[in-house]
């Protein structure tokens, strides 16, 4: 009987890994899909970025109520997971709290503390569940969160909830069943939060709490494994991503845009700048990015990292002015379109010839074109994603392969070319100014 | 002081007398054409003058940096005027670039050293400032603005874009103003608008503009003055404050135009 549940546990747990594995082995293929990039600036600096901004969630405290109640559940995240540890070994092996007798009453200090933050856990996922549909925070309610993403914050957030009550539900069980000197059930000490949940079952007979038990450790690290699982699918994976995502991000100021070589190149041999012997510019496949796999693997791990908060979003000039950017949406549909293309290519079909492309079909020019490049969504974004980068290859595909930036900024380019200036004024007229300071009688 | 003449020394002049200036000034195409900020360039100037700095202008020699082009996507046209422009301030040795433009200020600052162009480039607020601690600006007492609420807007290309916050706000605490922030400053600044080639178009359609937005906040402080360092947030701004009809009672000034008046330059 008893090896049943260990072969059963083995093979669920089979399962879940072979399908996690497919996910990441996706993920990864779809993000070197991308073009190379060059992280700027030295090692020691990003991973102090790392450090700072993803361990130590630095830039989260912007916003202090979420801040915490997210360390909740981040430290929650890491801390639990040493349970789970204990968990799968006993799982593996047929035991139950396999550490409790080595650990001694160091082993309730633990599960105490574990106890405790499942609780905070469970508080603030309730109160992130409030913040979302209750209290309708603006930047959780923006059109493009409607459907689907909606649904997966709150199934993320309801899955959290239901598991760290099966803690300590298996907790209360477990208490009750030592107390009446059960087989197995080795002593953990007393354990404060879950002992709550003790008159609840406290009449139910030994059989029924052996089960309520058993469900609820079946419950808990089945959960989790689908959950892991389910993460690969969702908005959720800045819980990995987060930390090489930091550790890659640009650290020249925001204000430097990447220079195009390629463009470089071509310019210096229009204007005979090259060395005689140097080799004429290779021909470059495309300017700027029109579909996904023309941005770098960077934008690539940023809009897999992106976990929907919207901050960029709510920062935006353009959208709070009503416009249709959303900082966020960019993340999202780059995201999609990596999605729907790597489907493609796994059953078979067309991949990225599928007559789709990231601008147009998914991102239209009237929101790349309403971008004032200002830096606020990569300034307010928590795990340094920058939306901006996305922005600007776009319009350099718009403009240089299409040439079909609004009609307003043609002009403009043909003032910068004729005139200097992006005004149409005259060259020579430039230094007029000073006149009036030399004769200021005038 | 206002007998004194003005000097407008070009690059070329100094070339010619074989000698080099401290610093170039770049005036940037808003502060050699655009009307208002004419005036910004004039009493960047006169303050230059009067603290006897050794500085000089490319005059008809300038041309556009190239950053509304690159920001609109035109990266051919934007290295185009780069190489064109650092072959100029090569051939003069520039080596050091003080600006009224945030624009102008990144371009030159962050991205002409990826196209071989190497200067030390600073913005007209950080000058100033410099001139002020080093007392070659000296303050004078009570003049206009003492006690006077000023705000100021953060320019992206200033502020998050290249992380100076300070250097405009002491200037302003400089003069004994009353500094007060609006609720949206440094780096959660809201920009005016104009960025990232927004000044040479209409905007997308929307439920109101930036600049209103952005203006609704300047008259949140209470504030008369609001300072900028920017020419187009001087020029969104204004615009912002003409459409509250509040011309009459809010001056949209530069930071360099409120030294001009404490000197009575």
């Amino acid at each position: 009987m008893d090896y049943i549940q260990q072969i059963l546990f083995l093979i669920i747990a089979g399962v879940a890994g072979y399908l996690l594995f497919g996910r990441v082995v996706q993920i990864r293929s779809n993000i070197k899909m991308g073009k190379d990039f060059e992280p700027s600036g030295d090692k020691s600096t990003r991973f102090k970025n790392m450090v700072l901004v993803a361990f130590g969630q630095q830039k989260m405290f912007k916003k202090i109520i979420p801040a915490v109640l997210h360390l909740f559940v981040y430290v929650g995240f890491l801390v639990i997971n040493l349970e789970v540890l204990e968990f799968v070994i006993d799982g593996v092996a047929g035991t139950h709290r396999i550490f409790a007798p080595y650990l001694g009453s160091f082993y309730t200090v633990l599960m105490n503390i574990f106890e405790f933050l499942a609780v905070m856990v469970l508080i603030s996922c309730l109160v992130f569940l409030i913040r979302r549909n209750v209290l309708k925070i603006d930047r959780f309610k923006k059109i493009e969160m409607n459907g689907w993403p909606a649904l997966d914050a709150n199934l993320i957030l309801i899955t959290e909830v239901v598991l760290m009550f099966a803690i300590l539900k298996m907790n209360a069980a477990d208490q009750i069943l030592q107390s009446r000197g059960v087989a197995h059930y080795t002593d953990t000490g007393f354990l404060f939060f879950s002992a709550h949940f003790i008159p609840l079952m406290d009449n139910f007979s030994d059989g029924t709490l052996v089960f309520v038990e058993r469900a609820a450790w079946w419950f808990h690290i089945l959960g989790i494994l689908a959950f892991a699982v389910y993460v690969t699918y969702s908005k959720h994976l800045h819980i990995f991503l987060a930390f090489p995502n930091t550790y890659f991000a640009k650290l020249s100021v925001k204000g430097h845009a990447d220079n195009m070589d390629a463009v470089t190149n071509e310019v210096k041999s229009m204007l005979g700048m090259l060395p005689a012997d140097a080799a004429p510019p290779a021909e470059i496949s495309r300017f700027g990015a029109k579909d996904f796999n023309d941005l770098s693997w960077k934008n690539l791990m940023d809009a897999y990292t992106c976990t929907e908060c919207g901050r960029c979003t709510q920062q935006c000039p353009a959208n709070i002015t009503g416009k249709k950017l959303s900082p966020r949406k960019i993340m999202m549909d780059t995201r999609d379109r990596m999605e729907e293309v790597g489907k493609n290519i796994k059953a078979g079909n067309k991949g990225l010839d599928d007559g789709k492309s990231l601008l147009g079909d998914y991102i239209t020019k009237e929101e790349i074109n309403a971008c004032t490049s200002c830096n606020a969504c990569v300034e307010a974004c928590p795990v340094m994603i920058n939306p901006l980068d996305i922005i600007l290859e776009m319009r350099r595909y718009i403009a240089m392969e299409e040439s079909g930036s609004p009609q307003s900024w043609n002009v403009m380019f043909q003032n910068v070319e004729t005139s200097f200036s992006p005004w149409k004024f005259a060259p020579t007229d430039r230094f007029n100014w000073s006149e009036d300071l030399k004769n200021p009688k005038n | 002081m206002s007998d004194m003449e003005i000097k407008v020394p070009t690059m070329a002049e100094y070339m010619a007398k074989g000698e080099a200036p401290d610093v170039l000034f770049w005036v940037g195409c808003a502060g050699s054409y655009d009307d208002r900020y004419k005036k910004v360039t004039k009493a960047f100037v006169k303050i230059l003058n009067a603290a006897k700095i050794k500085f000089a202008v490319l005059g008809t020699e300038e041309t556009c940096t190239g950053d509304p082009a690159r920001r609109a996507g035109n990266e051919f046209l934007f290295q185009m005027q780069a190489m064109a422009n650092i072959q100029v301030l090569d051939g003069y040795q520039v080596k050091k670039i003080v600006t009224a433009c945030p624009h102008c200020f990144n371009t030159l600052k962050n991205e002409y050293p990826d196209l071989g162009g190497n200067y030390d480039v600073i913005h007209h607020s950080t000058f100033l400032q410099e001139l002020i601690d080093s007392g070659q600006v000296v303050i004078a007492d009570g003049k206009p603005f003492k006690g006077k609420k000023i705000t100021f807007h953060d320019s992206c290309y200033l502020g998050r874009a290249n992380d100076v916050y300070q250097a405009p706000r002491s200037v302003i605490e400089s003069l004994d103003a009353e500094l007060v922030e609006m609720k949206r400053c440094k780096t959660n600044g809201l920009c005016c608008g104009a960025g990232g080639a927004q000044m040479f178009k209409e905007p997308e359609e929307g439920n109101k503009d930036i600049n209103v937005e952005r203006t609704e906040d300047v008259l949140e402080t209470g504030s008369k003055i609001v300072a900028s360092g920017c020419p187009f947030c001087l020029t969104m701004l204004s615009d912002g404050i003409k459409n509250k009809n509040k011309e009459n009672e809010i001056e949209v000034l530069d930071i360099a135009e409120l030294i001009a008046k404490n000197q009575q330059l």
